[in-house]
């Protein structure tokens, strides 16, 4: 899961407070495993590290001063690389794909190129693991297949998400978030 | 005499992307009612290529093999092979042209159920006009290729599904065509089963120089592919359509 870029996806929509960051976070990507508050601003003061965050404002109200950031230029463009670039094909990246289509609809950007060259950097290892097991020890092919049907998973979990998209993008911008 | 190279399933050629195509789809649309199947779709092959044709069901693709397999004429565009337009001939010339150069592999019931396993890879040469004797005598060398020895006097109702597989595949590749259309061929059959009719169909198709077009919704069935194209919406979509 890429926290990170999560983050930033939300803050392209505005600035926020690391308490917004948390819930809409929990809300969009995790709702089964609430991120730690600590996450959330360690996250960020890495990213404001590395010029991709920067502090909006610091607003005084009762209780502790509440710290709002925004997204750099810089920050926008990792994110749109990030999004446009397929993960390392490797098994078990329910988390990173699910992050990346969620993040697709609340920006109103395309989930179909995403998905399709999710697809095809999936197919590109599955024919690479395919050749290997063609004439491969019984061992070695027995673990290509193990590779095989993982990756085949995830794509045809991607195929079920597009194929949703509608769905999940009017469940996701049903009811407006608070602040 | 009529002589016919044994079968092998050793490479005999190596496709490459830089050859001539030897199948062309161009602009193909076609309408069944108020479904339009393919909305303007292009598609090229060159020899000794495999390619997986992907998407979701009713996305079109049935219809696109269909298409460029003469099995029916789009309602527009062309279809292009080896020079000649197959869109142009009528019904008796489509239908010669299939049996002289394509093979085809379905999902299931494609083969006779009265006729002996031998029989049934022997059929397509019967139909060009291969004497019995002969035909059986090409169709024999099929059977150890396929790992099915023994079984050439079975019927289909007494074989296992991934045999009955295996002989189809002997049988869409005994008149040694150029183009083998397989549609969903691992559909009915379990993973094992389905990997070995998988091996057997491309490793053939190698051996001969064969290019497939392999209609597929399974990706671990599409990595045996050169390449993949996906058909949504009767379009061809995604990074890789050619």
């Amino acid at each position: 899961m890429s926290v990170p870029h999560a983050l930033l996806g939300l803050l392209e929509q505005r600035p926020r407070h690391g308490y917004d960051l948390k819930r809409l976070f929990d809300r969009y990507f995790s709702p089964d495993h609430p991120l730690a508050f600590a996450q959330v601003y360690s996250t960020l003061g890495r990213l404001e590290h590395r010029g991709r965050v920067r502090l909006d404002a610091i607003e005084r109200a009762e209780g502790p001063d509440r710290r709002r950031y925004a997204i750099t230029a810089e920050g926008t463009q990792e994110l749109e690389r990030w999004l446009a670039e397929p993960l390392d094909p490797e098994p078990h990246l329910q988390a990173s794909l699910f992050t990346k289509v969620v993040l697709a609809i609340l920006s109103g950007r395309a989930v179909q190129p995403l998905v399709d060259a999710e697809r095809h950097a999936h197919l590109e290892r599955m024919r690479q693991l395919t050749t290997i097991r063609r004439s491969a020890p019984l061992q070695v092919a027995l673990l290509a297949d193990y590779a095989l049907f993982h990756l085949e998973a995830d794509l045809r979990w991607l195929d079920l998400t597009a194929a949703r998209v509608d769905e999940l993008r009017h469940q996701l911008l049903a009811s407006p978030e608070a602040p | 005499m009529i002589t016919a190279p044994a079968p092998t399933l050793e490479a005999v050629t190596v496709h490459q992307l830089d050859q001539p195509p030897l199948l062309v789809g161009a602009g193909l649309r076609k309408r069944f009612g108020q479904t339009e199947a393919l909305r303007g779709i292009d598609f090229s092959l060159t020899p000794g290529e495999i390619v997986a044709v992907m998407g979701p069901s009713g996305s079109g693709k049935s219809t696109l093999l269909h298409c460029l397999a003469g099995i029916v004429p789009p309602d527009e565009g062309t279809v292009t092979f080896e020079g000649r337009s197959v869109d142009r001939l009528g019904e008796g010339e489509r239908s010669r042209l299939r049996r002289a150069s394509f093979g085809f592999v379905f999902q299931f019931g494609q083969l006779v159920p009265e006729l002996l396993a031998i029989e049934n890879v022997a059929l397509p040469l019967l139909l060009n006009g291969m004497s019995r004797a002969r035909a059986e005598e090409v169709a024999a060398p099929w059977f150890p290729l396929m790992g099915l020895s023994g079984l050439e006097g079975r019927r289909p109702g007494e074989m296992s599904g991934g045999q009955a597989q295996r002989i189809a595949v002997a049988r869409a590749l005994v008149t040694r065509p150029a183009i083998v259309f397989a549609d969903e061929p691992t559909g009915s059959l379990d993973s094992l089963a389905g990997e070995g009719v998988m091996e057997l169909l491309t490793a053939a198709a190698r051996g001969q120089g064969a290019s497939v077009v392999l209609v597929t919704h399974e990706p671990r069935v599409a990595a045996y592919a050169h390449r993949e194209v996906i058909v949504r919406d009767g379009r061809l979509t995604g990074p890789v359509a050619s």
